[in-house]
């Protein structure tokens, strides 16, 4: 199969979450949603069920879920909330509410209430300290918990068996989408930063196995062809999400590739295997404990601006000459760590731009004016 | 036999033409006050054509900048972010310019200036603060043009101040002011200071460095250039074509673009 084909079925995957878990329910499965950041997805799979991430809407509008949050509060969250409750999600058999920021922490007692009846909500807390004893014995714990409640929902007992099996297919998952952030960078005349998007939202939504193996052939496709001698400029993006199209074609607009990522969504997401023998609940504590350079969890040496610099040597490892920020709005995680940030690209000169984004913005227009300004620069 | 070039800029609350004769010498200009997807960018091209007694066909390139500048590649060659041209325009009026201050109609500007070129720049968030909407907003309130806010802030004698954080927060802030019969003047002085603050704020972000320059609508009211060179401690440059900096910088893009593809 060529490369063009299976990039536009990536496509048709990351455009149509919802038609994708329709599909699933058509053949008899059931689905687990799952909301950011860091929920042990091994789990839902070991129970022989679909795990399905919402990395909220690049199409809704907040209106119901307002009853709910504040004015200024993440949309990311707030979409969730609005297609629980719009009856978007209604096909799901459950939901995993993650609460690593002060933002999800009450979502998901939100998303408990207004859920009460109608779907089961399984809380999932992360410990702070997550390296050590203590940490990793807590985060068992909170796993034990939602093993629990998934077998409820699947009415199958979870063995080891089927962890270790479990954590071996999102390995295979996470490896597949590695290679692949390299061999875009490599193919960037063929991989454009939408469809680059477009492949990495898919993991989210398609059956892991499938997505492997359908990603494993794209890899191979993009392994056979000659580097490719790439004439416009290269960046390295940041931020929770950026994977609407609209604002991805800017890119693309102005030959601009996407190098590499630190994008919570993208890269951040997957660059930690779980340890396929021992303790199964025990190798995915670790996993989550052996998580770095993120701006959501704690680091104990934070004073060393250790992110910052992991960041900027990304840039210049890639070959990538400069940096595009997009600022969620409203995620206060993201916002505290910019200046930390910031001093580690101007350290070592390399230029970067901030922009506000919201998942309910439709124009793009200061972006691109930005975007094309910054090329200019670069 | 000379070289015409045309920029347009397309801003959000106005269109403006430059023509240019061998990249330095201007020809003709146009302004019309309303921008993008309006007639304005239409009118403003065949009013710099009658102005200069040319055609469409007589310009040699024809560069669109601006927000509208993607509406108009049927009738340009070419198109570019207008921070790029501003910096083009700034360092074609004022050779020694560093930093370059651009308030526009829905956005702020700041840019960074080195021999010539733009290195670096900031824009403001998605929000009016600070903006030419900022003031035209207040002006209503206060029922004075737009064009009134500089005279009659420099009659002010007292300080008012206005949150410089948020444009219906500090129209809430103005009307509150006016209903205690505070004078209009000190309150466009309150808001002028306002503009400056949020403006001095992003300024900071990309560095000063003299000789620092405004452009766009919003330098021609001397009450925001004062207080941005209070806010800022230093003297602020503009001139009589600051709402004119962005097409002229196109222009002045179009000339050396046409030179580039005429080279050989």
């Amino acid at each position: 199969m060529n490369t063009e084909v299976l990039l536009n079925e990536f496509k048709e995957y990351s455009e149509h979450p919802y038609r994708v878990l329709t599909e699933y329910k058509k053949q008899g499965k059931k689905v687990i949603g799952v909301l950011p950041y860091y929920a042990p997805v091994e789990l839902v799979v070991a129970a022989g069920m679909v795990p399905m991430t919402i990395w909220g809407s690049n199409k809704k509008t907040i209106s119901a879920a307002k009853e709910y949050c504040a004015t200024f509060y993440c949309t990311i969250a707030q979409l969730a909330l609005e297609m629980l409750l719009d009856g978007t999600l209604d096909q799901l058999d459950g939901i995993i509410t993650p609460t690593i920021c002060d933002t999800l922490r009450p979502m998901s007692q939100n998303i408990r209430v207004a859920m009460s009846d109608k779907l089961p909500c399984i809380f999932l807390a992360h410990p702070q300290h997550r390296k050590p004893s203590f940490g990793l014995q807590f985060t068992c714990d909170q796993y034990m918990h939602v093993k629990a409640e998934l077998e409820k929902i699947s009415g199958k007992a979870i063995t080891d068996d089927d962890l270790r099996g479990a954590i071996k297919v999102m390995n295979r998952s996470r490896k597949a989408r590695r290679d692949f952030v390299k061999l875009a960078n490599d193919h960037c005349d063929v991989v454009s930063a939408v469809n680059r998007s477009a492949v990495l939202r898919s993991a989210w939504f398609m059956e892991p196995e499938v997505f492997s193996e359908k990603l494993e052939a794209l890899n191979a496709e993009l392994a056979a062809l000659p580097v490719c001698d790439w004439k416009g400029k290269k960046v390295v993006t940041s931020g929770i999400v950026c994977d609407n199209p609209n604002l991805l074609q800017i890119f693309d607009d102005n030959k601009i590739a996407i190098a590499a990522d630190d994008v919570a969504q993208e890269s951040r997401a997957f660059r930690v295997d779980a340890a396929e023998t021992g303790d199964p609940m025990m190798a995915l504590a670790q996993q989550f404990a052996d998580q770095d350079y993120e701006v959501l969890l704690y680091d104990e040496k934070s004073a060393e601006n250790r992110r910052g610099e992991h960041v900027a040597k990304l840039v210049k490892d890639s070959g990538a000459q400069g940096l595009v920020l997009f600022m969620q709005q409203f995620c206060d995680p993201e916002e505290m760590e910019y200046p930390y940030l910031k001093k580690a690209l101007d350290d070592a000169g390399i230029p970067h731009i901030k922009l506000g984004v919201d998942q309910q913005m439709r124009d793009f227009g200061q972006a691109s004016t930005a975007i094309q300004a910054f090329c200019d620069v670069l | 036999m000379s070289i015409y070039t045309l920029g347009i800029d397309i801003g959000s609350t106005a269109s403006k033409c430059v023509m240019l004769a061998d990249g330095k010498d201007i020809v003709a200009k146009s302004l019309v006050s309303v921008g993008a997807g309006t007639s304005g960018p239409q009118r403003a091209i065949a009013e710099v054509l009658e102005n200069a007694g040319k055609t469409r066909e007589e310009m040699d390139y024809v560069l669109a900048t601006g927000y509208g500048r993607n509406s108009m590649l049927e009738l340009a060659d070419n198109q570019m972010s207008e921070l790029s041209c501003h910096a083009k325009g700034a360092a074609f009026l004022f050779p020694e310019v560093h930093t370059v201050v651009d308030i526009g109609g829905q956005d702020v500007k700041v840019l960074q200036i080195e021999n010539g070129v733009m290195t670096n720049f900031v824009m403001n968030d998605k929000c009016a603060a600070g903006t030419g909407r900022f003031l035209d907003v207040m002006a209503r309130v206060l029922e004075v043009k737009v064009d009134e806010l500089g005279d009659l802030g420099a009659q002010s004698t007292k300080d008012v101040p206005i949150s410089s954080t948020c444009t219906v927060f500090a129209e809430s802030e103005v009307i509150s002011q006016l209903s205690m019969d505070t004078a209009k003047c000190d309150i466009i002085n309150g808001i002028h200071h306002s503009v400056a603050s949020r403006v001095a704020g992003l300024a900071h972000r990309v560095g000063v460095r003299e000789q620092v320059v405004m452009t766009g609508g919003v330098a021609q009211n001397k009450g925001v250039v004062d207080a941005l060179e209070e806010e800022l401690g230093c003297i602020i440059h503009t001139s009589p074509l600051t709402q004119y900096n962005g097409a002229l910088g196109a222009a002045l893009f179009a000339y050396q673009k046409y030179q580039k593809e005429h080279k050989d």
